[in-house]
């Protein structure tokens, strides 16, 4: 790891008390982020990913519970005061949402809206924040932007909202934006503007980003590292470079496989996982993964394999039969 | 009007000709679907592809005579669909059935599998229920699920994967012609797209279906189309066999489409400066070429003459007059 750790998740696990019993949403996760650099985090629904971005952001549901450490710039999250996380929050740590909307107040305009964050947490005078952000919206791309701070969000469309949603983020100069599946509600063109806009403004800024997604190819173009989770463990972690050619951990593999290919030719058979991802609130005696993994074998069923290295530290996987490396750097 | 004349394809069970969709929004008329021909070949698959807002779905569902043309036609099986009225228009919709994209929100949260299932064949009149039990817990087997363990349970006993599954059983059980797909698979993740896709393929071919595949992801498209149709703001832009279409883009809007798509290998660079811009609204779209506001090659020409579709190989069609072949 290059560089200074910004962000450091240390055996984190969130459970939820359901009337079914309990649920490990995100089960001892570590995680290590520089300043500057690009985290993916790629599962699919259920695999605790969103959980795990609100454990780092402490915006957990009310009953959630929570444990292990959140260290962020050498302070653990979970240990701070409402009004520290607040100014943590605005200043320091930022975050955007699939939905816009989840960001954005419907009834108030996107100028109230910038402006009130700038002036509660920049101490700008009402001149200066507008300024501010009629430059922000023209940052991130929306034209015309002294008109658009008159209107209302349901004026604008998904892909703008976004974009507003991201300058609002952005308007404090965090140094760790969160982005929870930001692009997946929007269309492909639109989808690779707003990505090149975060790589863009995370450059300029040289702010950390962690971009939640189930979307693989999204991963491989925009991260520096990936952390793989599935049933609320991370089962694989390395460069992104690495994980897609030297992936040992068969659900990593097997993801990549189901995914249709441009390259491939109409009606080629696409290698799918049967079953589903396994109850949460009864979690398997041993590995998550194995009723669905085609090299399952008696030990996976009976013991929970841990992280271990790969040939080289910055290289995790957590499998009693990871695919082997010939097979692997063959792909 | 377009001409329609080089769409022929050979044995069409569809046939879609100069259709015009417009609705209402208060004051505002939105121009969903602007003169649009196309014609599905007997057994094939076409795959219809866009971008929100691009009237893929008003289409399929025009078709299906759930939403009325303004203007145009629809053949099916050489009788004209969109003439029809009462039980002749209930008959023949027997042959046609359709698959949403939110597989739970599709099922009615209150009624059971079994009988979820079996409804379509009430309606056309199958009487006896022995033997529509006995149909339904074909079509349920034939989709991977045990008739035993699911027909008598409600729907938010299952997953999005296993109600697209009961949707697609439902759409099978009167055994039709013809299946609209829109965006079937858009909602499920992954590794569940995965396995719905090959049930798609596996029960066109078990039951000898012809399919209209709507939905905006390119590569879903391609694993399961013959030939794919790309639509912008309610024009047909480009209609090819899928290889084709893929390898050789005729349109730029497809152009920009396959740049923009996120490849799941690393060694691939996104590609820089996608084009700017987003679509411009239905309710004013621009004049001539739809595209033209975003196109890196539109000129004088683009504003003031709507581009027809036009053969640029063989069975390759482009609506563009500076097309990048």
């Amino acid at each position: 790891m290059s560089g200074p750790v910004l962000l450091s998740v240390e055996a984190v696990a969130v459970d939820l008390p359901t009337p079914r019993g309990n649920l490990r949403a995100v089960d001892h996760v570590d995680l290590a982020l520089g300043a500057g650099r690009t985290l993916g985090i790629v599962g699919e629904s259920g695999c605790g990913k969103t959980m795990l971005s609100r454990a780092i952001l402490q915006l957990l549901p009310k009953k959630a519970r929570l444990s292990g450490r959140v260290l962020f710039d050498g302070q653990d999250l979970a240990r701070c005061d409402t009004t520290a996380l607040r100014k943590l929050r605005a200043r320091s740590l930022a975050v955007v949402f699939q939905d816009p909307m989840t960001s954005l107040n419907p009834v108030l305009t996107i100028g109230t809206q910038l402006i009130e964050t700038l002036q509660a947490h920049l101490e700008l005078d009402a001149h200066a924040a507008w300024q501010r952000s009629v430059d922000l919206l023209a940052a991130v791309g929306i034209p015309a932007p002294e008109q658009r701070l008159l209107q209302y969000p349901h004026q604008l469309s998904g892909g703008m909202r976004q974009r507003v949603a991201i300058a609002i983020a952005l308007s404090c100069e965090p140094k760790l934006l969160i982005a929870d599946e930001p692009t997946t509600a929007l269309d492909v063109t639109i989808q690779a503007q707003i990505l090149d806009l975060l790589a863009r403004e995370q450059r300029r800024r040289h702010m950390a980003m962690i971009l939640i997604t189930h979307d693989l190819g999204v991963v491989a173009g925009r991260t520096d590292e990936v952390a793989v989770m599935y049933a609320g463990r991370v089962v694989e972690r390395a460069p992104t470079a690495v994980l897609f050619k030297k992936m040992r951990m068969p659900y990593t593999e097997a993801l990549l496989a189901a995914i249709p290919k441009l390259g491939a030719a109409p009606h080629t058979p696409l290698p799918a996982i049967s079953g589903r991802p396994p109850d949460p609130t009864r979690p398997l005696g041993g590995c998550s993964f194995a009723p669905r993994c085609r090299y399952a074998a008696r030990r996976c069923k009976q013991e929970k394999p841990v992280l271990a290295d790969a040939e080289s530290p910055d290289h995790q996987y957590a499998c009693f039969h990871p695919i082997p490396i010939a097979l692997a750097e063959a792909m | 009007m377009q001409d329609v004349s080089h769409f022929h394809a050979v044995d069409p069970l569809l046939k879609v000709e100069n259709l015009v969709v417009e609705y209402a929004v208060g004051s505002k008329i939105i121009h969903a679907v602007s003169d649009v021909s196309l014609q599905v070949a007997r057994g094939e698959t076409l795959g219809l592809v866009g971008e929100s807002g691009c009237g893929k779905s008003t289409l399929g569902r025009a078709v299906l005579q759930l939403r009325r043309a303004v203007s145009g036609r629809v053949v099916f099986d050489g009788e004209e669909l969109s003439a029809m009225r009462g039980e002749a228009l209930r008959r023949t919709r027997q042959r046609v059935q359709l698959i949403f994209q939110d597989p739970i929100a599709s099922l009615n949260p209150r009624r059971r599998i079994g009988d979820i299932v079996a409804e379509p064949l009430v309606i056309a009149g199958v009487k006896d229920a022995a033997k529509r039990e006995v149909l339904v817990a074909e079509v349920l087997n034939a989709v991977g699920l045990d008739p035993a363990l699911v027909a008598g349970r409600l729907p938010h006993e299952f997953s999005g994967g296993q109600c697209q599954r009961i949707c697609i059983a439902r759409a099978l059980v009167l055994k039709p012609d013809f299946i609209i797909c829109d965006e079937p698979v858009s909602a499920l993740d992954v590794s569940i797209r995965a396995q719905i896709l090959n049930l798609l393929e596996e029960m066109k071919a078990r039951y000898g279906l012809t399919l209209l595949f709507i939905a905006h992801d390119l590569a879903v498209v391609k694993a399961v189309s013959d030939r794919v149709a790309v639509m912008y703001l309610g024009r047909l832009c480009e209609v090819a066999p899928s290889e084709q279409l893929f390898a050789h883009p005729a349109h730029p809007y497809t152009a920009l489409l396959l740049a923009a798509i996120p490849v799941p290998d690393p060694d691939v660079r996104p590609a820089e400066r996608v084009a700017a811009g987003e679509p411009p609204s239905p309710i004013a779209p621009p004049s001539g070429c739809r595209f033209r506001t975003r196109c890196p090659r539109a000129d004088q020409r683009c504003t003031s003459e709507v581009p027809e579709l036009r053969l640029m190989a063989p069975g390759q069609y482009a609506a563009c007059h500076h097309p990048l072949m």
